[in-house]
């Protein structure tokens, strides 16, 4: 679907013409990302991280393949591959650099578009399916990248294996064969570095697949904005090229900026030095943590230090650290205020700033040591992350009173683009 | 006339033969494709190769009271610590309702050489190794072993004290082949 008035594919060169006949490719890229999609006037700059992700993800494919090109993914010289693509293929060096932060780039880019989609309201009806599907995206990438951290062969990458598959293990009865069978043995081995590489290979496809399900419903209702209200004419839209390509394209140079300088300035400020040991099944590196996009998981997981009801601390953790991904599942009905953006919405406004410093804290508390105050700091931040989704939001969204609202995106785009201030009320 | 179309239609009891080959056709596929998922998911469990390493034998008559070493079975490490009488006597003195997995000393070593603590030296929270082994490494508030991963404590006799682990550190199957000699497995 779209609106009426978006503009319609209209091939000018006979051999467009002809094509269009035979496979309107280039028609379905003019519709979803061409002048053939209208979007709202008023996008800002967090709109930019959709296109950035995508972004990501293609730089990941690509280094990824090349990367396979060279390694080995056998436990005998797993870690020596690599260290061979970065001493003695030409250009190695760049193209794993460039692999391992654009994992890191890649978090940054979709941590910020799913706080743009908690600040104004985007998971809202009617584009739940949209949210819905960004939630298995984000899950498959954490997959992913979890088991892309393990093929290196490195302290980090045996031990983020045991203990990963580890969270297996607790649950009650099947636990430890359904554990043996992700290994493929008792500990991380050759099984598990085979498997590991085969699916970490096939995962970005599953994404990209999945990525084209959450822009085909997100072409449905079409782009939220940043008041929240939704298209109502013509007026309210422009095509998404050339404006928003422009945009986009203005923060993809930005992105590369940042993402250069940190390939090329600091390529291992975000990895662990452990992980330039090779794997020993013997001895657990004295201090293990994630990468960092997984630390606040990784402190719910570890907030858990004391037998409650008659689940044991190990399982307790465990369930607590996929129900943190599992509650965003829900988030569109735990929300029940009609008001998508937090412009208008007065107290979750405020509620979404703690939630955003209680994932900081929580990402901190990952990183320590299981020890005082990190134990207690994580169990009240952990406790908080769950009450903001399943206590604070459902109370706000019945008690809070939003503030005034224009009546389209056009009204609020022009008042406050008016030179006073009294025009804005008027 | 009209039951004789529904006679040739097949239809007696509001079945039609269509119907009963749809249904058995697509179980029929069915049953093949769960049949064909099988070794498709079995194939991922341990291999033979895997499976193969299943004892070990260790000469322990090197290890000195109070000293710990470390070996492996099954590519897992195994704890063998030689207690001294004093920590014998600390996880006797520990009364079993105190214990999180109830197990007394003598039910995790065998009858005679209870100064012989064998063990898996992987935690039960989530598998690292647990440090306590080697001379000069943190044997955490219980004097025996200390997971550095979460912070699980474990006594003198490997019992999970404090911490996330829910069980004891495990007790693999083994025998003395003779008093210098174990076999893991």
């Amino acid at each position: 679907m779209s609106f009426p008035w978006a503009k319609q594919y209209q091939p000018q060169h006979p051999l467009m013409q002809w094509l269009d006949e035979k496979l309107p490719m280039p028609r379905l890229v003019y519709n979803a990302i061409g002048a053939g999609y209208p979007v709202p006037r008023n996008l800002n700059y967090f709109w930019n991280f959709g296109v950035l992700a995508g972004a990501a993800l293609a730089i990941q494919i690509i280094t990824g393949i090349v990367l396979a090109m060279h390694y080995a993914a056998n436990a005998g010289v797993a870690f020596n591959s690599v260290e061979h693509i970065m001493r003695d293929v030409n250009a190695g060096w760049f193209i794993r650099y460039a692999h391992m932060n654009g994992a890191s780039m890649f978090f940054i880019v979709v941590y910020l578009h799913i706080f743009r989609g908690l600040f104004y309201g985007s998971y809202k009806a009617p584009r739940e399916m949209v949210w819905l599907l960004g939630v298995v995206i984000f899950l498959l990438m954490m997959a992913t990248a979890f088991m892309g951290y393990v093929l290196p062969w490195g302290q980090m990458s045996f031990w983020g294996a045991q203990v990963i598959t580890g969270f297996f293990s607790a649950i009650p009865l099947v636990g430890e064969p359904v554990r043996e069978w992700l290994l493929g043995g008792f500990v991380p081995d050759n099984a598990t570095l085979n498997r590991f590489f085969s699916l970490h290979y096939l995962l970005p496809f599953v994404i990209a697949g999945v990525i084209i399900l959450h822009i085909w419903a997100l072409h449905i209702p079409g782009s939220s904005n940043p008041t929240g209200i939704e298209v109502k004419d013509e007026q309210d839209t422009v095509p998404f090229h050339p404006y928003y390509t422009a945009k986009d394209g203005f923060g993809l140079g930005i992105f590369l900026l940042i993402f250069a300088a940190l390939t090329f300035f600091s390529p291992n400020m975000l990895g662990h030095a452990d992980n330039y040991i090779p794997a020993n099944s013997l001895s657990t590196p004295a201090h293990i943590v994630p990468e960092w996009y997984f630390l606040p998981f990784y402190a719910i997981l570890k907030a858990f230090t004391f037998n409650f009801l008659w689940i044991d601390a190990k399982l307790w953790g465990v369930i607590a650290m996929f129900a943190s991904i599992a509650v965003l599942f829900f988030l569109p009905w735990l929300d029940s205020s009609p008001v998508k953006s937090s412009t208008y919405r007065p107290i979750y406004r405020w509620f979404f700033w703690v939630l955003v410093i209680d994932v900081f804290i929580l990402g901190f508390c990952g990183m320590q040591p299981a020890e005082q105050p990190y134990v207690i700091m994580s169990q009240i931040g952990a406790i908080y992350y769950f009450a903001h989704f399943l206590v604070i939001l459902p109370i706000v969204s019945r008690i809070e009173r939003p503030l005034p609202m224009p009546n389209s995106i056009t009204e609020a785009v022009l008042a406050k683009h008016a030179d006073t201030p009294s025009a804005a009320t008027a | 006339m009209a039951s004789e179309t529904e006679h040739a239609a097949g239809i007696e009891d509001g079945v039609r033969r269509r119907d009963f080959i749809n249904i058995a056709a697509v179980s029929f596929a069915g049953v093949g494709a769960a049949t064909v998922v099988l070794p498709l998911v079995n194939q991922m469990n341990p291999s033979a190769d895997v499976l193969a390493l299943s004892t070990t034998q260790i000469d322990i008559s090197a290890i000195q009271p109070g000293q710990a070493i470390k070996t492996s079975w099954r590519k897992q490490p195994v704890f063998v610590r030689n207690l001294v009488a004093k920590e014998i006597a600390e996880a006797k003195a520990v009364p079993l309702g105190d214990l999180r997995d109830p197990e007394t000393i003598d039910q995790r070593t065998k009858p005679g050489k209870e100064n012989w603590l064998i063990t898996l030296g992987v935690c039960t929270h989530l598998g690292c190794v647990p440090l306590g082994a080697a001379e000069g490494e943190n044997r955490g508030d219980f004097g025996g072993y200390f997971c550095p991963c979460h912070g699980s404590h474990y006594d003198t006799a490997a019992r999970i004290r404090k911490g996330p682990a829910p069980k004891n550190l495990v007790v693999p199957p083994y025998n003395f082949d003779s008093d210098t000699v174990v076999t893991i497995g």
